[in-house]
């Protein structure tokens, strides 16, 4: 068993708490970046597409996770931050800056919106952001003339510091990339998460008269807190059109935002690997699905399937699992750890996790 | 010098009057008890100082500042700090987390820096940490430092929320009935954690209590309610004996058989 001996205030305050650590991530970096040697490009496109997901979840996973506040309209910003992002870069912006200003910009939107919508609370605000993801598809096709309406729009090429990136040509390229990105992202909200407006989150999460009484001006902490995410998983949306190729105002429905948090509840709210670990079921789901209805032969073909299998593992998740996988490996982790002595009603759970869901 | 002043404050919640026309000011450097049975009106009294409830009438000023004017967000910025009747941590977050929340009101870092963890980031969160370990050594929390406030027993989140309100680095600490649940160990550690936070830091305490016994002890001056009104002023002695208060207390009947068992816990 490990024990972790503090000797400064700097081991709270570092990012990895112990060299153990550290030597585990990075082990964790060197097989992320040895991958595109061994895996081939459609793979490689896959595993892409769990961290584009991640970026998105991350996202959400801030405002869910961190602050409390459901919503299920985060596509409508996945959809802003790519198409600011592509229209910014068509009209000749180079991709870095048109990336981070599309973040920038529908971080402010999303601040914007949040100061009415974050009056509302549990289920009042996922049905005001449930509307917002449907109306944003309409916006999209009143737009026609920017947007490209129901044709949509093709996603031009990358150019970063002189070297294209293409899909097709060059995989790996767009897989450094995309990992580059997320790390970024990961690491800003880690820092966070070491910082009072972190804990400000929190704070609000579990008991918003407290965070009052402690000098938190809970409105501006959840408009922040609405802001930020919708940054981060308006970049997420940028990455994802851009990757797709194409897009409309179809690829960014509904049903993609309540995807992303079906996806940080099953990864664990809460936890940056909740993320990561959702987005790898999300991407990896429909594969497997197919998998097994190969097997089983066309005749067991079911349209929507999909969809009712995600939502069959939300439920589940949600009666067995409140914590999602990385809580339930925190659990292993512990049971390995304590072993013998764990007991069984250690992690018997206090308050429901979603606090969100009370009504006030 | 009175450093908190009530003035005439009344509350209605509809048809209830919770606070009627009351007077009061706590005197910088005491400890000032408010008494009463339930629903007297005492929490009310706190929850207006916190600017959760706003008096039909009336004014409140904290050092000469009109509290009234302030969100409740703004009253912590003055240097009042409180805990809740009912605890109220953030529970999902440890010891060390909560009482890094109290530093909240010291904040100087922007989101950017934040964000990158540049510039003062790094030195504010020291400066911060420094902070909350001098609360933890002052109430013994070392050993729940990493835990989640989830696990731990009642009697040490009650001491985690006080430790929290101090993280603040209050000059006004609002205590909703420190002692209550507490065994009588834990009252006794907490009868001289309010002596020390008065005497050594030179923190003004208002509590709102039941147990007599602690508030005999601790307080200079006690004012007991009923009904949102005041019943009776002074030095816990002479409240105490007060037939007003005991007649709240244990009823009109009581009077005469207990008017000479002062001192006693009522």
């Amino acid at each position: 068993m490990r024990f972790h001996f503090k000797t400064s205030y700097d081991h709270d305050i570092r990012l990895f708490p112990d060299w153990w650590n550290f030597a585990a991530y990075a082990a964790l970096l060197v097989v992320l970046l040895a991958l595109p040697f061994v895996l081939d490009s459609f793979f490689l496109g896959e595993v892409t597409n769990v961290l584009i997901w991640a970026v998105a979840g991350l996202g959400l996973m801030l405002l869910t996770g961190q602050t409390g506040q459901i919503s299920l309209g985060h596509s409508a910003f996945m959809a802003l931050g790519c198409y600011t992002c592509v229209i910014m870069m068509q009209s000749g912006v180079p991709f870095l800056l048109a990336f981070v200003l599309a973040g920038i910009i529908t971080g402010l939107v999303g601040a914007l919106i949040a100061i009415p919508a974050l009056r509302l609370h549990g289920v009042y605000l996922a049905i005001a952001t449930l509307a917002l993801a449907i109306i944003a598809d309409d916006i999209i096709v009143m737009l026609r003339r920017w947007t490209g309406g129901v044709n949509g729009m093709f996603a031009p090429d990358i150019t970063l510091f002189g070297v294209e990136i293409n899909r097709w040509v060059n995989p790996e390229y767009w897989y450094y990339m995309t990992l580059a990105i997320v790390l970024v992202v990961t690491l800003i909200y880690r820092n966070l998460l070491r910082s009072p407006l972190g804990r400000a989150f929190a704070a609000v999460r579990d008991s918003e008269v407290s965070a009052q009484a402690m000098g938190i001006d809970v409105a501006r902490t959840k408009t922040i807190a609405f802001g930020l995410s919708c940054a981060i998983t308006g970049l997420g949306g940028a990455l994802m059109g851009l990757f797709a190729g194409s897009f409309n105002n179809e690829t960014f429905n509904f049903l993609i935002a309540i995807q992303l948090l079906m996806m940080i509840v099953v990864g664990g709210l809460g936890f940056i690997h909740g993320a990561f670990l959702g987005a790898i079921v999300i991407a990896f789901l429909p594969q497997g699905l197919s998998l097994v209805t190969d097997v089983l032969g066309r005749g067991f073909y079911v349209p929507g399937l999909e969809i009712g299998v995600f939502g069959m593992i939300l439920i589940l998740f949600i009666i067995f699992e409140p914590m999602g996988l990385y809580g339930r490996w925190l659990k292993t982790r512990i049971w390995f750890e304590l072993f013998p002595f764990a007991r069984r009603d250690m992690f018997r759970r206090q308050k429901s996790y979603l606090k969100t869901e009370r009504v006030r | 010098m009175s450093l908190l002043e009530l003035e005439n404050v009344t509350l209605r919640f509809g048809g209830v009057t919770a606070v009627n026309d009351l007077t009061m000011d706590v005197r910088e450097g005491e400890v000032f008890a408010l008494v009463g049975p339930n629903g007297a009106g005492k929490s009310t009294v706190f929850n207006m100082i916190s600017r959760f409830y706003t008096p039909a009438s009336g004014s409140i000023t904290f050092d000469g500042q009109d509290l009234l004017r302030l969100k409740p967000h703004e009253v912590p910025r003055l240097g009042i700090a409180r805990t809740f009747q009912n605890i109220e941590l953030f529970d999902r977050a440890t010891v060390l987390q909560n009482l890094l929340v109290g530093r909240h009101r010291h904040r100087r870092t922007t989101l950017l820096e934040e964000m990158f963890f540049l510039g003062r980031a790094r030195s504010e969160e020291r400066a911060h940490r420094h902070a909350v370990e001098e609360v933890i050594d002052f109430l013994d929390l070392q050993p729940y430092r990493d835990k989640f406030i989830a696990g731990l027993p009642y009697g040490v989140r009650k001491v985690v929320e006080l430790a929290r309100a101090l993280a603040t680095k209050p000059r006004l600490l609002l205590l909703d009935e420190p002692a209550s649940g507490l065994s009588v160990e834990e009252t006794q550690d907490m009868r001289w954690w309010i002596e020390d936070i008065r005497r050594q830091m030179g923190i003004t305490v208002l509590m709102v209590e039941h147990d007599m016994g602690l508030v005999g002890k601790v307080s200079d001056r006690v004012l007991a309610l009923d009904g949102g009104r005041k019943l009776a002023e002074g030095t816990p002695a002479e409240v105490q004996a007060h037939p007003e208060v005991i007649a709240a207390y244990l009823g009109t009947g009581a009077i005469s058989k207990t008017a000479s068992a002062t001192g006693e816990r009522v």
